[in-house]
């Protein structure tokens, strides 16, 4: 359902670099056609008569069909020196944008979707960790996360305990914070920016900023695109297609907490796009 | 060393990756960044393949750009029964499914391609053209199952089903399900049972069977 706030956020509809280099992006935010393209040597969005507000950051292109009701979420690591930022690609799935953030916030999959390689059997329990929703930024954090990790990320040599943390600092973007395999005191930073073009079908726009100078840059592509392929045909499965807010049906479990956070912080601030408001 | 521009999401590359993994041949994997960056079109690559296409498989002076090739390649240097029993007939089979699998790239793959990474094409006749390639497909299996075999020629696997099984794994992620075509999906786990199987994204390894439940 389209609400007042959900068209006052910001959503991702391009990687700025393909419209810098002349690419014309004709899509869809929110049910609505849009344009992305350059024009008098700026990135500009527009749709059939209105042209929309646009922010560059990221590698991406942003931009809010109503009145932004606040700035675009920082990730201070983008600017820090020494990071590789990767923009990987969009892919697109059929599936709710707020299933696509959910998924990336759970661990619990990793043994039996992204196997031998973020997880595998029997280390298959996510141990206790912490929720809160952040004062001020008013972004849902789960930290103190950890699991074991057969290759945790391209630079891996062998298998961690991996540190994570999460944030979901818009309603369609989750940035996770995991132990960098090759640094270990820093962290690597992983996003998802997902564009919903409708309430069953987003793209989804991964993103890097990684502390890994060796590895050549298609590799890390690859790696990431393996990974975010391997949920993609268990999103276009899941049932109901819209994310259902009210509990219902499905009975969570403690490593659910952070999605437990994530569907109620949408309810309590109407970011009903993508989500069924009925109980299953 | 058996050297291969390789993209982890195509079925073409997979194909390659597979068999080398079922006859326990290493691979030297080099990544292209065939997604966003579309290096496999630079002039650099174009090089090596003028045909902007990927796998490409280098061995010494050997450059090959057809997946099929590289089957055969594979085959004849690490496991010759994967070439099939080598009679007129069958080695006839194995060519015609190995171009078989062509017409599975160009509508399966293409579909895939057009749902996943936002290819151009007219969705719906690359749907309805791999339809048409899984219904041929579905039908010879089954004549397969009635002579007695499991494979699409002869009793054995051999190329012409690891060409194939790729994009027929992969359809679903084109919105092509197999649900009405039982022989391709017996087929389908028989080859994912195949000893040193690999899975890629999008095609999963067969979960061990577990033990069934206790009698109540
Ligand atoms: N020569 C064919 C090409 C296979 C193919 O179509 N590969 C795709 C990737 S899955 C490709 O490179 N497409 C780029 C293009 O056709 O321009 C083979 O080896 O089977
Ligand atoms: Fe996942």
């Amino acid at each position: 359902m389209i609400t007042p706030q959900v068209l006052n956020e910001w959503y991702p509809v391009a990687m700025a670099s393909q419209i810098r280099a002349g690419q014309r992006r004709e899509t869809q935010l929110l049910g609505i056609p849009v344009t992305v393209k350059m024009s008098d040597g700026a990135v500009a969005v527009h749709g059939e008569s209105d042209s929309f507000p646009v922010m560059e950051r990221f590698g991406h292109v942003w931009t809010c069909l109503g009145s932004p009701a606040h700035d675009l979420f920082a990730v201070p690591e983008a600017d820090q020196p020494g990071r590789r930022l990767v923009d990987v690609g969009v892919v697109r799935v059929k599936c709710s944008p707020l299933r696509a953030v959910e998924n990336f916030l759970d661990i619990a999959h990793f043994p039996f979707v992204h196997t031998d390689i973020l997880g595998a059997e029997p280390h298959t329990e996510v141990n206790r960790y912490e929720v809160q929703i952040r004062e001020g930024s008013d972004e849902v954090w789960a930290t103190k996360v950890t699991f074991y990790q057969p290759q945790a990320a391209k630079s891996a040599e062998g298998g961690i305990v991996t540190q994570y943390m999460y944030r979901v600092p818009a309603p369609t973007v989750s940035v996770l914070y995991k132990t960098c395999p090759v640094m270990p005191d820093a962290w690597d930073v992983i996003g998802i920016f997902v564009q919903p073009l409708t309430e069953e079908l987003c793209d989804v726009w991964p993103w890097m900023a990684l502390f890994d100078d060796v590895t050549p840059e298609a590799e890390l592509i690859a790696f990431q695109q393996m990974i975010f392929l391997q949920d993609r045909s268990i999103l276009e499965n899941q049932i109901p297609r819209l994310l259902p807010l009210d509990p219902g049906m499905e009975i969570p479990t403690q490593a659910d907490l952070s999605s437990i956070a994530y569907r109620r912080w949408l309810k309590k601030r109407g970011l009903t796009y993508g989500a069924q408001m009925v109980a299953a | 060393m058996i050297r291969l521009h390789d993209y982890v999401l195509s079925a073409s590359c997979y194909k390659v990756r597979l068999m080398a993994a079922l006859l326990g041949v290493r691979l030297d994997l080099e990544a292209v960044d065939f997604h966003p960056g579309r290096a496999h079109k630079s002039l650099a690559f174009r090089q090596l393949n003028p045909a902007g296409t990927l796998p490409v498989m280098v061995v010494d002076d050997l450059v090959l750009t057809e997946s099929t090739a590289m089957l055969v390649y594979l085959a004849r240097l690490a496991g010759p029964e994967w070439l099939g029993p080598g009679t007129p007939q069958a080695s006839a089979q194995v060519q015609q499914w190995l171009a078989f699998s062509g017409r599975l790239a160009a509508s399966l793959g293409l579909a895939r391609l057009h749902d996943m990474l936002l290819y151009t094409g007219d969705i719906e006749a690359l749907r309805r053209d791999g339809h048409l390639a899984l219904r041929e497909l579905e039908s010879a299996l089954t004549e397969c199952r009635f002579a007695g075999h499991d494979w699409l020629v002869g009793t054995a696997p051999t190329i012409a089903d690891i060409a194939c099984f790729p994009n027929v794994a992969l359809s679903q992620d084109g919105g092509v399900t197999l649900d009405p075509y039982p022989a391709i999906r017996l087929w389908s786990r028989r080859v994912r049972s195949l000893d040193r199987f690999v899975e890629m994204p999008g095609i999963h390894r067969l979960h061990e069977l577990r033990p069934a439940p206790a009698e109540a």
